[in-house]
């Protein structure tokens, strides 16, 4: 994750914010939350990037060894699009990531499929191609640690990284 | 028995790790009284063997040379010992003393400590400073020479001379190839799951002479050694930009494979060490490609949407076996090494993968997910005959020791644990961890050194 240089109380701010976006990544970011109410007092400034990660949502999940988008899924692809439509400073390097119930390769291959049905879907919202990037981490940087269900969806991703 | 000196093929070594050459010659049989009998032979393809009493006393050698006599005793011991096929008796048991390589075995004392093989070795330094390392390999109850060969070499190699002297008497008594003098490149794994640093690192096939291939600043994956061990094809995440790279172990000369759109991963070499093929990722499609080294031109050899990863040739290189899920599930296909003739091999429940053709062309092992839990399998190349050989939480990646008849892989256990190397003989006997400095992953077993 690349933090922007931010003054030190809106640093400290995002620090809760995004401690907050990692824990309920399968169920907020999914249904498309639009208040961060646990973020703190101040919201994330308009056009940052932790609004996009905590106001809009960086991530998508995938069910086990799927990379078909969830309702949900898709629900916070098009509030990125709109985001992304809307600052288009930004370039995007989509993270596709697997859980580690797979063999290297494949997952590998599998992230790359993740990485690339988000980047379709922000395509097809009208974001640019040159400004879409894809890179498969596979199961090489899980979210997550343990080995139970709740971590493994965390880690079946897609995360879209501002650059 | 041979009179005459037979000289073996001229073991060349790298020359920035060893700097010469070893020659093994043949020596005359001693003189020993011979009696019709059954040979020694341990049949490896059975289940379970009971591990043959092998005395094998510190090598016999005068002032300086001598210290290294423990040493080599010690290395052969460790290797035949690990192999599950051997039993070293305790040196603290041996009655006799055998001071030179002429000294004659008094069968009856080495028949009460329950020995049935004997290896009796000297170390002798040379005018020029090198050393030579000499064995005779007894038979105990025939009381009859078996082998006896001899080595001269620079001082710092008598690790690399002991494996070769294991790899004889493994190869005399088993009827097969040794695996004992090799090396393994593995990706060493160290901090948090989340956050995990990987190195590639190689070692002997026993742990020893370690060291680490790179500095941990991006991650690396899969490395595969070459046909002849000098080069190791692998995937690094350097810039950003996961791609197949190239490097030369004794130069340290690395390169980008190839000039792909898209992630390039699962790299592996062909029998002849004239290809790499691996998979190319673009557009949410991974495909299968060669890429001949020399020409560096590059051929699609799949065409197909599903996944297809995890290239293997056959030791001919005629055939190429590969993971895809074009069948809906992660199965185990054959083609030809052009592309052609696709036809599935796994039919079995649950998902395969990481397929491996042996090195004797007679099996593929492979990796195995099913009911929640992981397994290290073979089939023959027609898919029959499938087999387990061990399952856990996590585990992947088979690689065969040169010989096939034995493999390696890592185990990893749930919760982020240090993943661990391991080696199992083909019956399905003789699990052991290889010890390494750090969490360890993605063994790759080199042929014999050249």
């Amino acid at each position: 994750m690349k933090f922007r240089l931010l003054p030190v109380v809106a640093a400290a701010a995002l620090l809760a914010a995004c401690s907050t976006a990692s824990e309920d990544a399968g169920s907020k970011s999914a249904t498309g939350n639009t208040a961060p109410t646990t973020a703190g007092k101040t919201a994330p400034a308009p056009g940052s990037v932790e609004e996009f990660k905590v106001v809009v949502g960086d991530r998508v999940l995938f069910g086990f060894d799927q990379y078909n988008l969830s309702a949900e899924g898709q629900a916070v692809l098009k509030n990125q699009a709109a985001w992304l439509n809307k600052y288009t400073k930004y370039a995007v390097v989509v993270e596709g990531h697997a859980d580690e119930r797979g063999t290297r390769e494949y997952n590998l291959a599998l992230g790359e499929r993740r990485a690339n049905a988000v980047k379709a879907f922000l395509g097809a919202q009208g974001v640019k191609a040159d400004r879409l990037k894809v890179v498969s981490y596979g199961k090489e940087r899980p979210e997550c640690g343990d080995s139970t269900e709740a971590c493994w969806a965390k880690n079946r991703r897609g995360v879209s990284v501002l650059q | 028995m041979m009179k005459s000196v037979r000289q073996m093929s001229l073991r060349r070594m790298g020359a920035a790790l060893f700097g010469l050459a070893v020659a093994g010659v043949a020596l005359a049989a001693a003189v020993a009284p011979h009696t019709a009998r059954a040979e020694v032979k341990i049949d490896i393809t059975r289940g379970k063997v009971e591990p043959m009493p092998i005395a094998i006393p510190d090598f016999a050698g005068p002032g300086d040379a001598g210290r290294f006599g423990g040493d080599v005793a010690t290395v052969i011991s460790a290797d035949l010992e690990r192999s599950g096929l051997f039993a070293p008796i305790n040196k603290a048991a041996f009655i006799q003393d055998l001071p030179s390589l002429d000294t004659q075995p008094r069968f009856t004392d080495w028949r009460t400590i329950n020995a049935q093989l004997l290896v009796q070795g000297v170390v002798e330094p040379q005018p020029d400073g090198r050393l030579r390392l000499a064995f005779r390999l007894w038979d105990i109850y025939g009381g009859e020479q078996m082998k006896g060969q001899a080595y001269v070499t620079q001082p710092e190699n008598w690790r690399r001379v002991s494996h070769i002297i294991a790899d004889e008497i493994y190869k005399r008594v088993t009827g097969e190839d040794g695996y004992f003098d090799t090396r393994v490149v593995y990706v060493s794994e160290t901090g948090p799951a989340t956050k995990r640093v990987k190195r590639l690192a190689i070692m002997d096939q026993d742990g020893a002479n370690h060291h680490y291939l790179s500095d941990g600043s991006n991650i690396v994956l899969t490395p595969r050694f070459s046909p002849t061990a000098q080069e190791i094809t692998y995937m690094s995440y350097y810039n950003g930009s996961p791609r197949v790279y190239l490097l030369n172990i004794d130069t340290g000369r690395q390169e980008l494979l190839g000039d792909f759109p898209g992630m390039t991963f699962a790299p592996r070499f062909s029998p002849d060490g004239n290809k790499v093929v691996m998979s190319m990722a673009k557009d949410g499609n991974s495909e299968l490609y060669d890429m001949d080294l020399r020409t560096r031109r590059t051929s699609r050899l799949t065409n197909h949407p599903a996944i297809d990863t995890s290239p293997s040739y056959s030791p001919d290189g005629q055939q190429i076996v590969f993971n895809s899920d074009r069948g809906g599930a992660q199965q185990l296909y054959v083609m030809d090494s052009q592309g052609n003739n696709v036809r599935r091999i796994s039919f079995g429940d649950g998902r395969y993968a990481t397929p491996v053709w042996s090195p004797r062309g007679d099996l593929i092992a492979f990796t195995k997910m099913k009911g929640g839990e992981f397994y290290i399998g073979v089939m023959r190349p027609d898919g029959t005959g499938e087999r387990m050989l061990s399952n856990g939480f996590l585990m992947e990646g088979p690689t065969w020791a040169p010989n096939g008849r034995v493999l390696m892989y890592y185990r990893q256990e749930a919760n982020g644990a240090a993943p661990q190397l391991f080696s199992i003989d083909l019956t399905g006997f003789n699990e052991r961890r290889l010890v390494t400095p750090q969490g360890s992953s993605d063994p790759a077993w080199s042929p014999l050194l050249p």
